[in-house]
């Protein structure tokens, strides 16, 4: 009942409820989705920065002797400069001997920077056909045709299917998994730049003859911001889960860089005797795709209250 | 009514040709020689002179997808030369698995979610309705793969309740082929549950705050029954569109889960073909899942006049 | 009348007071409101937007939103039963029975996947134990009463296949089906068309008086309450301010509030100014059609004739009215003469230039000549702009430097009686009819010759609706404009053309000075309009004001 009710409280108090508004940082600020997600974030962040202070050793040093060793096992180990010391393979080791944890804290690096870079990408590229193709008519049928066509191919397929075209490597994976993203924001932009267009004060705009230039970036795009930043959260969570997908099936990124896909579909053969080499950075994958979730859902609260449910 | 199932037809058509366009487009426009690509790394010269004849390379791009194109309607999807088959026979040869997973999952998903989703839009504001949205993101953020492990590791490994991996046909009987199926299907389900639900609750609250709910109440009807009658009817159209949305969801997961619980399905075969380069197959399945997708999709659209009244054509 | 005074009331209202939750503006939404509705009498609770009103109805009928909206104090007795304290249950068997309420929503407040027998159904089943003959006997008389023609139809068809006035004699049948001794209608005919209006006022009046029903009649709209009222109470702020005989109140207004809204309500009496016959004709149409052609690909829908063959024109220091019901077109001519649409054919003339046709370099030329207002004040300014960067928006479109721009801003502001100085703040700072105000500002700094107002006063209290007319006719006299004004009210209308076009579907039924149109009209369609105005037989606007508090006095 909170709309029809709404427009009752609303229509009771007619003074302006927005003066009395927080701010919008106070309003994120408050938000426990944003802050939890946010904090997550952040510590994955400083994690994979940090990667090499932090009792690591070369996640792709290879140590015959020592393969499939359960978490915590012990042993003398003999470093580059020749010093020895006692050194504990806290999350055990891999078939070829490498180590678990090493391996999953610099894991961090790839999938946070597959995620950031899909999302910014997939938004920049989308934003740009979704604003010039909401506004001119005749592109606008053909873009839409074309965007139809990829939607129609399920996301991860296609991802596939683009990665197996050309040799394996970064590059090819972040284009394979924006490919797919990128329909999904030009519907979104162009939905906006639709509705948007509608608005008496665009009507008004040309009117008193503001180019169609102009008023794309003075009326239309400010409006689509909001809803692009939550969308880019999403697209980001869901780049980190198709990339540790894409390794974990062996068609993403070469199996020697160290990815939590990759150090899992490495586990996937001795996962009834060794089911650390899953379970690790299947948990650190899991809680980061979480955090990124929690924190676009509440940046969608905060910003974007009206946005439907995604789909 | 006829009017409409026609347009809605054509519709579709536009979308399945650009489909078939990308996926033709896919291998012709990367580097190299495409039949020497479609062969695969381990094809003859041999092989690659017959495929450069079949499928007309020496001709204008615009033929070579006319070839295509005709070949494709004649269910003609090539050779594979990784399985040394033909494409449109290994795919038949592979459907079954697929769509029994498919159909469990979809099953599992709708009883599950849509209560779920019902519950937590009634009890809007409660610790159910957060614990069931806590649920939902929790559902999107786990992988399918670390999900089916960790069932995995529970319940066949732990206690054994169920098989590790495997596929039983329903001809061995029908309760080896569910007691094969229940663990992937609920690993599958999950995520699937998680956008069901949400959805489910999204709509139906959106549908609490329309005017027809305060006339209903003002008739004097119950809440409950506000509920059920009104809402959930009104509810169903948002949440059907998004059941065949999330089909893409579910054949992503079925490439995912098939691969971990060791099913001979098609999404087994895709990564089989992908790791083969294999690409007539990859080519095929491609084109198979979009068309099912889309076909899904379609028959959703022309339910909307089922669903709602005023969806008449 | 004596009679139903002291027969035992329907229903008492004593003290109610209903909190507000925290954080807005003031404490009570009601503030210790006390109204008595007896068998047979229609009350009618005026008062503008945010008075309370349609939170008092919601009170009564215990659908205020729980958390947000609560009643603290006071009694609302249902033949002496009092509605705030009896259980959920109780209230349930009340509601739909004994009490019912009809919306002001034709288009939404009906279920949509719903046939309209059903939805009548539900009410005989949740409150008898009719059975199923019976029910269907009973739905069929309900309808058969609030006159739908063909009832068996009616009843199996969808809310959507109706009309809005059709869909509101359903809410009635809806809410009568069960002969209840009360009957709250909020804002019943706000958001249909005049005929319609007075159709369903006429039902109204027609069933209360051969049912005992007595009735609480919300609206803003004095016209209205002159129409059917038997007795009134105009809310402020939570309050009743004043409460009496209707007739007595419309009169003698005692109440300083009720006697500005009274006369705010503009006079049904066109205003008759000295024309000038040799001012110059600033736009001046040919033919004027615009045709929306609908259809799908295998069928091709007939087109829609929006605007058929309008001529009109205006001249110099002039108002020209365009008059018609929701439909008739006038918006899409007021669109196309600013051409924000294409018209299909004709041409629109300014000044011997046609702007129908004009190339994309020309139009330019010719846009800052036409400017237009538009209805909704909360849409017609850009939300995240300052609204000093909306004036200047055209002006530095054209070259002109933003410090001119924004000076000639500061002198407009004031010439629109705002405060210059808030030309940096937002348009969520000012309040619905200030907005308007800026929205005027911004046109006039175009220098244009012909202002459109399309239903700019639409949304506007009817005070606030009052000072943005008196604006705009200040403007129109001392820059000698010419003005094009739609609208849908009659009223309004008459008080600010000089002449008037009546469309109706589409094509100009009348058209001639407002004086003549209004005293004699010739279209069957004109008269039949202006029949339905509600409250044309009361006289309404500054003159009738002036006149009752010292007679009576």
């Amino acid at each position: 009942m909170t709309e029809s009710t709404h427009n009752l409280v609303d229509s009771a108090a007619s003074a302006d409820a927005s003066a009395r508004k927080a701010t919008l940082w106070q309003q994120l600020l408050r938000n426990p989705s944003v802050l939890i997600g946010a904090s997550i974030l952040a510590l994955m962040v400083m994690m994979s920065l940090l990667a090499p202070v932090l009792g690591t050793m070369d996640p792709s040093e290879i140590n015959p002797a020592w393969r499939n060793k359960h978490p915590g096992f012990e042993h003398l180990k003999t470093f580059a400069d020749g010093s020895e010391a006692q050194w504990s393979y806290r999350l055990g080791t891999d078939t070829l001997g490498r180590d678990t944890y090493s391996r999953v804290i610099y894991g961090a690096q790839v999938s946070l920077a597959v995620g950031l870079i899909v999302a910014v990408l997939s938004i920049a590229i989308g934003l740009t056909i979704g604003l010039v193709s909401g506004y001119i008519r005749w592109l606008d049928a053909i873009v839409m045709r074309v965007m139809d066509g990829l939607m129609a191919i399920p996301g991860i397929l296609l991802a596939i299917a683009l990665v197996s075209l050309s040799s394996a490597g970064l590059g090819t994976v972040i284009l394979a998994i924006t490919i797919p993203e990128i329909p999904r924001v030009v519907r979104l932009v162009r939905a906006i730049v639709l509705s948007i267009r509608e608005e008496p004060y665009v009507e008004a705009a040309i009117s008193v003859g503001t180019s169609l230039p102009l008023i794309l970036i003075r009326h239309v795009l400010p409006n689509t911001i909001a809803p692009l930043i939550v969308q880019g959260t999403y697209i980001c969570a869901s780049a980190i889960l198709v990339e540790a997908i894409l390794s974990f099936l062996g068609v993403g990124i070469p199996p020697e860089i160290p990815t939590w896909g990759n150090i899992m579909a490495e586990g996937r053969v001795l996962f009834r005797l060794f089911p650390h080499n899953i379970l690790y950075p299947g948990i650190f994958l899991a809680i980061t795709v979480l955090a990124v979730n929690m924190l676009g859902d509440g940046l969608r609260d905060t910003l974007d209250p009206r946005m439907r449910e995604r789909i | 009514m006829f009017g409409f199932i026609v347009n809605r037809l054509i519709a579709t058509i536009p979308v399945l040709g650009m489909v078939a366009i990308f996926v033709f487009l896919m291998l012709r426009l990367t580097p190299g020689d495409p039949a020497a690509v479609l062969a695969g790394d381990n094809g003859t010269p041999q092989q690659i002179a017959e495929i450069r004849e079949a499928l007309g390379l020496n001709e204008p791009i615009p033929v070579q997808l006319g070839i295509w194109f005709s070949n494709l309607l004649q269910g003609d999807f090539g050779q594979s030369y990784f399985f040394k088959k033909d494409v449109t026979e290994l795919i038949l040869l592979r459907v079954g698995p697929t769509v029994a997973l498919a159909t469990t999952t979809l099953i599992i998903t709708i009883i599950v979610a849509i209560p779920l989703g019902i519950i937590a839009a009634y009890l809007h504001g409660t610790w159910i309705d957060r614990g069931v949205m806590a649920f939902s993101v929790a559902g999107f953020s786990i992988p399918v793969f670390v999900l089916g492990y960790i069932l995995v590791y529970l319940f066949a490994l732990e206690i054994k309740l169920f098989p590790v991996q495997g596929y039983k046909p329903l001809a061995d009987g029908f309760w080896p082929f569910i007691h094969h199926l229940v663990l992937p299907s609920i690993t599958l389900s999950v995520i699937y549950i998680a956008l069901i639900a949400r959805i489910t609750r999204a709509s139906v609250l959106e549908i609490l705050n329309e005017d027809y709910i305060r006339t209903a109440y003002a008739k004097g009807l119950k809440p409950t029954k506000v509920l059920m009658k009104h809402a959930l009817r009104n509810a169903a159209v948002p949440i059907v569109t998004v059941i065949g949305i999330g089909i893409a969801l579910l054949i992503g997961g079925v490439v995912v889960t098939e691969s971990v619980f060791n099913i001979p399905g098609l999404g087994r075969l895709t990564v089989d073909a992908v790791l083969g380069r294999d690409y007539p197959t990859i080519q095929a399945v491609i084109i198979v899942f979009s068309f099912v997708y889309v076909l899904i999709n379609l028959l959703i659209d022309l339910s909307y006049s089922l669903l709602d009244p005023r969806i008449r054509y | 009348m004596s009679d139903t005074q002291t027969a035992a009331p329907v229903l008492e209202i004593t003290n109610l007071s209903v909190e507000l939750p925290k954080g807005t503006d003031r404490r009570y939404a009601v503030d210790e409101v006390s109204i008595t509705v007896a068998p047979h009498e229609i009350v009618c609770l005026v008062g503008e937007s945010g008075s309370g009103k349609s939170v008092t109805a919601h009170s009564v009928m215990g659908l205020l939103p729980k958390g947000q909206l609560t009643p603290v104090a006071g009694t609302i007795r249902l033949h002496g039963e009092d509605l705030l304290t009896v259980s959920d249950d109780r209230l349930r068997e009340l509601r739909g029975a004994r009490m019912s309420m009809i919306f002001q929503e034709p288009m939404t407040a009906l279920n949509p996947t719903m046939t309209c027998s059903d939805q009548i159904e539900e009410v005989l089943i949740t409150h008898t134990d009719l059975g199923m003959t019976e029910r269907r006997q009973r739905i069929l008389d309900i309808l058969e009463l609030v006159h739908l023609p063909d009832p068996p139809r009616m009843a199996a068809s969808y809310p959507h296949q109706l009309s809005g006035g059709q869909r509101k004699r359903i809410m009635i049948a809806m809410a009568l089906v069960l002969e209840p001794s009360l009957l709250i209608a909020d804002e019943p005919t706000t958001a249909l068309d005049v005929t319609t209006q007075a159709q369903i006022l006429k039902l109204i009046k027609e069933i209360q008086q051969t049912h005992d029903t007595g009735v609480l009649f919300i609206t803003h709209d004095f016209g209205v309450v002159a129409e059917i009222a038997d007795r009134v109470a105009v809310m402020q702020w939570g309050k009743i301010v004043e409460q009496g005989d209707a007739k007595t109140v419309l009169r003698n207004p005692q109440h300083a509030y009720t006697r500005m809204l009274i006369g705010a309500v503009p006079s049904f009496t066109p205003i008759d100014r000295p024309r000038d016959p040799k001012a110059a004709v600033v736009l001046k149409t040919l033919g004027l059609s615009k045709t929306y052609t609908g259809g799908t690909f295998l069928r091709r829908a007939a087109g829609v004739r929006a605007a058929d063959d309008v001529n009109i024109e205006v001249r110099k220091g002039e108002t020209l009215g365009i008059v018609g019901e929701s439909g008739s077109g006038k918006s899409t001519v007021a669109r196309c003469i600013a051409r924000l649409i294409d018209p299909t054919s004709g041409a629109v003339l300014l000044d011997g230039d046609d702007i129908a046709r004009a190339p994309s370099r020309q139009l330019r030329k010719l846009r800052r000549r036409v400017q237009i207002i538009f209805q909704d004040p909360y849409r017609s300014l850009n939300p995240r702009r300052p609204v000093g960067e909306s004036i200047i928006e055209g002006p530095t479109n054209y070259g002109t430097s933003r410090a001119d721009a924004t000076e000639r801003a500061r002198q407009l502001m004031a010439l629109v009686r705002l405060d210059p100085e808030s030309l940096d703040r937002y348009p969520h700072q000012f309040s619905g009819g200030q907005r308007q105000r800026i929205c005027i500002a911004r046109a006039l700094a175009m220098g244009p010759d012909l202002l459109i107002a399309d239903e700019a006063v639409s949304a506007l209290d009817v005070s606030v609706q009052a000072q943005v007319l008196d604006l705009l006719d200040d403007i129109r006299r001392r820059l000698d404009l010419a003005m094009l004004f739609i609208t849908h009210d009659l009223r309004v209308a008459a008080q600010v053309c000089d002449t008037v076009a009546v469309m109706h579907r589409g094509k100009v039924v009348e058209y001639g000075p407002a004086h003549s149109v209004f005293a004699d009209p010739q279209d069957d369609y004109t008269r039949s309009l202006f029949a339905a105005a509600p409250g044309r037989g009361f006289a309404f606007g500054a003159g009738a004001l002036t006149a009752s508090p010292d007679a009576t006095a």
